[in-house]
């Protein structure tokens, strides 16, 4: 059929010449290019001892937040659970105890919260939802483990460690 | 001497094993077994060009062809082609004759002598060459030429026959 | 033949025997890391320094590994498979001289373990039998994939032997001996026989490939069109002595080439050096000479393996009938020609 574009371009499959029939040439070269790599420095890094940067906006494992006397952010209001399109967050509240002002900044605080490693996806959105600032994505990749329970994470493992340490 | 009956023991064995092996691929490896025996008497005999010649075409390449053929066969209980009587018949016949023949020959010949090399060294690669290049010059050709038969013959078998419509 | 004598062949024996399974052992490392410096990476460095005791580690996972043999598989075909493979691998290294003979006091050794009369066609009938191993391994596993890289094996060898067979031919005729030890002897100091014969060391290493099923050759274990091809049913250490095999006849064909082409031992000025450091240093500075032939064939078997992308089977076949072999017999006329008329 006739093109209407034009655009098509016909390629002729010449006959190969004899340089080319004969092949070894074309290994020859082949070989140089490889023996080229041979002796360039190599490109990968020994990842558990070295590690790339992350970048800016890399979105890595959760901690929950301190501010600046210590104390811990989060006030258990329930929005980041409600945010997190894989279900991957949960809850207690506990009130605040007289004498435990130290500990928790606001009357209302999570006595348990617990993080889904293998259902979230790290979208970021329980960041955005948070009203106090109390929860980043900001760790390092999450670690393997060898059975699924060890991946859900409780506050120990989540909440940043004391300022005093 | 002793080894030589070692190794004549188990070549009869191993070709018997051939004849009785219900496998085929199983009796052709019994022939390669009994052709590595075959080795080891010329090797005996101090025919070391002999010796490895059998070793490099019988079964190093007539035997694979052999397995090759072998494995590629359907060779399933249902597939065998059932025997006439009259195939049995003409078996019978055909054994008997040869028994006759063999029988005959051996009264013929009456008790062989053993054969005394004049030249020990006779089955080495130099005198061989110079036995069969000028003493045998006229058999040896006419044996290639026999082969070179044989060829064309399978060449001209494997050939298509051109399609008359 | 003294006790003494036997004694020292035995130690000979055992000495290559170790040798070829280490090089071969440190060859799978040297496999990896050098496919690795070609792809611009770092390659095994976890087990010890530089990752050294890889191959220890990869023959321990293959000892523990769970032995499979499969329900329908012929059993005892099934073990006599990868045992024939790494048995006809390991014979072949018994003509080859490592060097000149050694004189200890007044005693000669000899640094060959048999120079029989017929060396070369020792060597060729080894290669040939080397596939047994290959063919009734993946006959006896009854899965077609195996069976189909058992033909291809087949089939392969025995066109590529032809050709091997046409090359070293010519070399023959340069020689005038198959005594792999006079072969040796006559490429004394620079006379190496690939000077004599280029074109046959080109057929002779195409082939060498084919021979031992490596890259672009190793048609009989396609990954892509066979999964695994002959060895696609073997696990655990049947499985390693299949792979083994294949780096003992890599390094067997690298000894072999070295010494019918590229003067085995001898290298120039070898008689000046000799003369200076004794007659037990310069022959053992010979052997080292061609342990670094050997490995620079090895390293050559992975620089191709690296570079080259494997053939289609009818490629092969072409190469092999159509190409090789009328270059073969154009080699043996034309070394003929020339010998006629300008001598050697």
């Amino acid at each position: 059929m006739e093109s209407l574009s034009n655009k098509k371009k016909v390629l002729e499959a010449k006959p190969l010449t004899l340089a080319e029939k004969a092949y070894l040439p074309a290994i020859v070269r082949g070989m140089g290019i490889t023996l080229k790599h041979f002796f360039k420095k190599d490109v990968t890094i020994r990842y558990p001892e070295q590690k790339r940067e992350f970048s800016e906006n890399f979105r890595g494992m959760h901690s929950l937040k301190r501010d600046e006397q210590g104390r811990e952010r989060c006030t258990a209001c329930g929005l980041c659970a409600l945010s997190c399109p894989a279900e991957a967050i949960t809850m207690t509240a506990a009130e605040r105890q007289p004498g435990e002002e130290n500990l928790y900044r606001e009357e209302k605080y999570a006595a348990v919260y617990e993080i889904n490693m293998l259902r979230c996806i790290f979208c970021g959105l329980c960041e955005e939802a948070c009203p106090k600032e109390a929860i980043y994505l900001d760790g390092d990749i999450v670690p393997s483990e060898f059975i699924r329970k060890d991946f859900i994470y409780g506050k120990d493992k989540l909440v940043e460690a004391p300022l005093n340490q | 001497m002793s080894t030589f009956y070692v190794i004549a023991f188990l070549s009869i064995v191993f070709s018997l094993l051939v004849i009785f092996a219900k496998n085929p691929v199983h009796s052709v490896l019994y022939l390669i077994l009994t052709f590595f025996t075959f080795t080891i008497h010329y090797i005996l005999l101090n025919a070391q060009f002999l010796a490895v010649v059998n070793f490099i075409v019988y079964m190093g390449a007539i035997m694979v062809l052999f397995l090759f053929v072998m494995m590629l066969l359907n060779l399933n209980k249902d597939t065998e082609p059932g025997k006439h009587n009259l195939a049995k018949l003409a078996g019978v016949i055909a054994g008997g004759c040869l028994l006759v023949v063999i029988a005959g020959s051996l009264k013929a010949l009456g008790k062989s002598e053993p054969v005394v090399l004049q030249n020990p060294d006779l089955g080495l690669v130099k005198n061989l060459g110079k036995v069969l290049f000028g003493e045998f010059l006229l058999p040896f050709e006419v044996s290639s030429v026999l082969l070179l038969s044989a060829m064309v013959g399978a060449v001209l078998l494997a050939k298509k026959e051109p399609r008359t419509v | 033949m003294e006790l003494a004598d036997i004694l020292i062949k035995f130690g000979l024996i055992v000495v290559i025997f170790l040798i070829s399974l280490v090089v071969a052992m440190y060859s799978t490392y040297a496999e990896r890391k050098v496919a690795a410096f070609f792809q611009d990476r770092v390659g095994p460095n976890r087990a010890g320094p530089w990752g050294i005791l890889q191959p220890l580690a990869d023959g321990g996972k293959m000892f523990m590994k769970e032995e499979i043999i499969p329900n329908r598989a012929s059993g005892l075909l099934f073990i006599v498979g990868p045992s024939l493979a790494i048995m006809t691998a390991c014979i072949g290294s018994a003509v080859i001289p490592w060097g000149q003979p050694l004189h200890i006091g007044s005693k000669v050794v000899d640094l060959q373990v048999t120079d029989i009369n017929v060396g070369v066609l020792y060597i060729f009938g080894v290669v040939s039998l080397g596939v047994y191993g290959i063919m009734i391994g993946g006959w006896a596993s009854n899965n077609k994939y195996s069976l189909l890289g058992a033909i291809r094996a087949a089939s392969q060898n025995i066109s590529y032997e032809i050709s091997m067979g046409l090359a070293i031919i010519a070399l023959l005729m340069v020689n005038g001996t198959l005594s792999l030890k006079e072969i040796a002897e006559q490429q004394h100091g620079w006379h190496w026989n690939v000077i004599y014969q280029p074109l046959g060391f080109l057929i002779f290493i195409v082939c060498a490939f084919a021979e031992t099923n490596r890259s672009p050759f190793d048609l009989p274990e396609c990954e892509t069109e066979l999964i695994g091809g002959y060895h696609t049913e073997y696990s655990s250490m049947k499985l390693g002595f299949y792979l083994f095999a294949e780096y003992i006849n890599m390094f067997v064909s690298s000894a072999v080439m070295a010494t019918l082409y590229f003067g085995g031992y001898n290298y120039p000025g070898m008689d000046w050096v000799t003369a200076h450091v004794g007659p037990v240093i310069g022959p053992l500075i010979g052997t080292v000479v061609l342990f670094a032939k050997i490995f620079l064939f090895i390293f050559f078997f992975m620089w191709v393996r690296w570079t080259i992308p494997r053939f289609r089977y009818d490629q092969l076949m072409n190469l092999g009938w159509r190409t090789l072999i009328p270059l073969a017999i154009a080699n043996i006329v034309l070394t003929g020609i020339i010998m006629t008329f300008f001598g050697k």
